[in-house]
């Protein structure tokens, strides 16, 4: 049986892991290369490497690190971030990451999902949404969440998703960094409109979160959080086994 | 030595890595020679079926392939390299492939209903076969990692292992010194490496 995946979101500006991590178990990390590999090692089920970074130097820096961990971690690796073309996914695809998320660079220019799907293949190209509740209308934000483009965000995803899109990354504005768990009325919607696995994102403040999520929404394949699982709060090993008490079906 | 073939399908950096990380030496190639020495060989691929199969005879690489495994030499199959392998191909129209294992790939729409299309995600290994050497560290449930829409079908006889989704789906497969994944090793964590070091270990 297929399993739901645990994905833990890495932050990188400038080489490093933003804000830095501390784990107990290794002291201080802000290498994206060893963050990875211990998440790989302690059941990790794939990764996100988010590149905040806005200089042409530090995204030189962002693919050789890319490059560095497919050496060592033999798990799936998604890439988003500066995602504006197909000559962008070329380069991170180049370094070993699997799949490319793309979010204001889908809204800026939509035909990048159609080209990207038909040269690497639906299953690489992820769409990510950051939405938002406006007078009681899901809404598609831009820019990681500052600007409201209008438009209606079940619409949006059926569209990208039309065009090529193979997996859906669900990031709720409105649960994110609340800690009170994942967003399960808009996630749901998400789910209804669409036959391609969705991934949740935003509110997870728990493990207890994760078991909700996937009790209530059978259809949500993955679970994705990042600042819960850097500062230690939920250990995914910990997480993995509550979730098979739960009957969730899980790797472990 | 194992050569990796590049006929221009798909990222290869992950699959030679990973023969880094078990300490196995990999080249990745298009060059006839090289393949012919090679101890083993390995045929990745992603995207579309007839797309790739187009491309591996256009280098002439797949007269390359059938020969080496026809001398006896070790080959495997990786993902849509693995569906390349049978006999035949629905993927948009009827495509022929190498027909080094015998068996025809189909949708996987048509036999698991209300299911998500790709199946994307780890699924564990029910095994039909307990001799296939390249699985000789993995036992029945580990889990691997599979991202696919079509599935191997009419290959009861060469099937090592099944996974669930919907329906029983073919894993892997071995004719001889022919060997298919359709789950991607060099994403499957350390159960991924002990296949592929498993693989290194036969002797032609």
């Amino acid at each position: 049986m297929i399993t739901k995946r645990i994905i833990p979101c890495l932050d990188v500006k400038d080489g490093r892991v933003v804000k830095g991590v501390n784990f107990k178990a290794l002291g201080d990390v802000a290498s994206p290369v060893d963050l990875a590999k211990f998440y790989s090692q302690n059941g990790a089920d794939e990764l996100v490497f988010y590149d905040i970074t806005a200089s042409a130097e530090g995204r030189a820096l962002f693919t050789d690190i890319l490059c560095e961990t497919a050496k060592s971690v033999f798990i799936p690796l998604t890439v988003g971030g500066g995602i504006n073309s197909t000559a962008d996914f070329d380069r991170v695809l180049k370094c070993g990451a699997d799949k490319v998320s793309v979010n204001s660079g889908a809204i800026r220019n939509p035909a990048i999902i159609g080209e990207a799907a038909k040269l690497y293949g639906d299953q690489c190209v992820v769409l990510s949404v950051d939405i938002k509740r406006v007078d009681g209308v899901f809404r598609v934000f831009s820019k990681g969440g500052r600007e409201n483009t209008g438009m209606e965000a079940i619409e949006w995803i059926k569209l990208c998703v039309g065009n090529g899109a193979g997996e859906v990354v669900v990031n709720s504005i409105d649960t994110d960094g609340v800690k009170k768990g994942f967003d399960i009325e808009m996630l749901e919607k998400v789910c209804e409109a669409v036959n391609v696995p969705v991934i949740a994102s935003g509110g997870a403040g728990c493990m207890e979160d994760f078991i909700t999520l996937f009790k209530a929404l059978p259809k949500v394949d993955a679970g994705l959080a990042a600042s819960i699982f850097h500062f230690g709060e939920v250990k995914i090993s910990d997480l993995k086994q509550m979730m098979k008490d739960n009957s969730i079906p899980v790797r472990i | 030595m194992t050569a990796i073939i590049d006929y221009g399908v798909g990222n290869l950096y992950s699959l030679k890595s990973s023969f880094a990380a078990i300490g196995e030496q990999a080249v990745v190639t298009g060059e006839e020679n090289e393949i012919r020495n090679a101890d083993r060989i390995i045929l990745p691929g992603v995207g579309a079926f007839s797309d790739a199969m187009e491309k591996l005879r256009r280098t002439g690489l797949d007269r390359v392939l059938i020969d080496e495994a026809e001398k006896g030499k070790p080959v495997m199959g990786i993902c849509l390299g693995m569906q390349m392998l049978f006999d035949k191909s629905y993927e948009y129209g009827e495509y022929d492939g190498l027909s080094l294992v015998r068996g025809k790939v189909r949708p996987i729409a048509d036999v698991s209903k209300n299911l998500k299309i790709p199946q994307i995600g780890w699924n564990s290994l029910i095994f039909k076969k307990t001799d296939c050497p390249i699985f000789k560290y993995i036992k029945d449930g580990d889990f691997v990692y599979f991202v696919h829409s079509y599935y191997a079908d009419e290959c009861t006889e060469s099937t090592v292992a099944v996974t669930e989704y919907g329906a029983l789906l073919t894993a892997a497969v071995q004719n001889k010194n022919v060997f298919g994944c359709q789950f991607h090793p060099e994403k499957s964590g350390d159960t991924g490496l002990k296949i592929l070091k498993a693989f290194c270990e036969i002797q032609e």
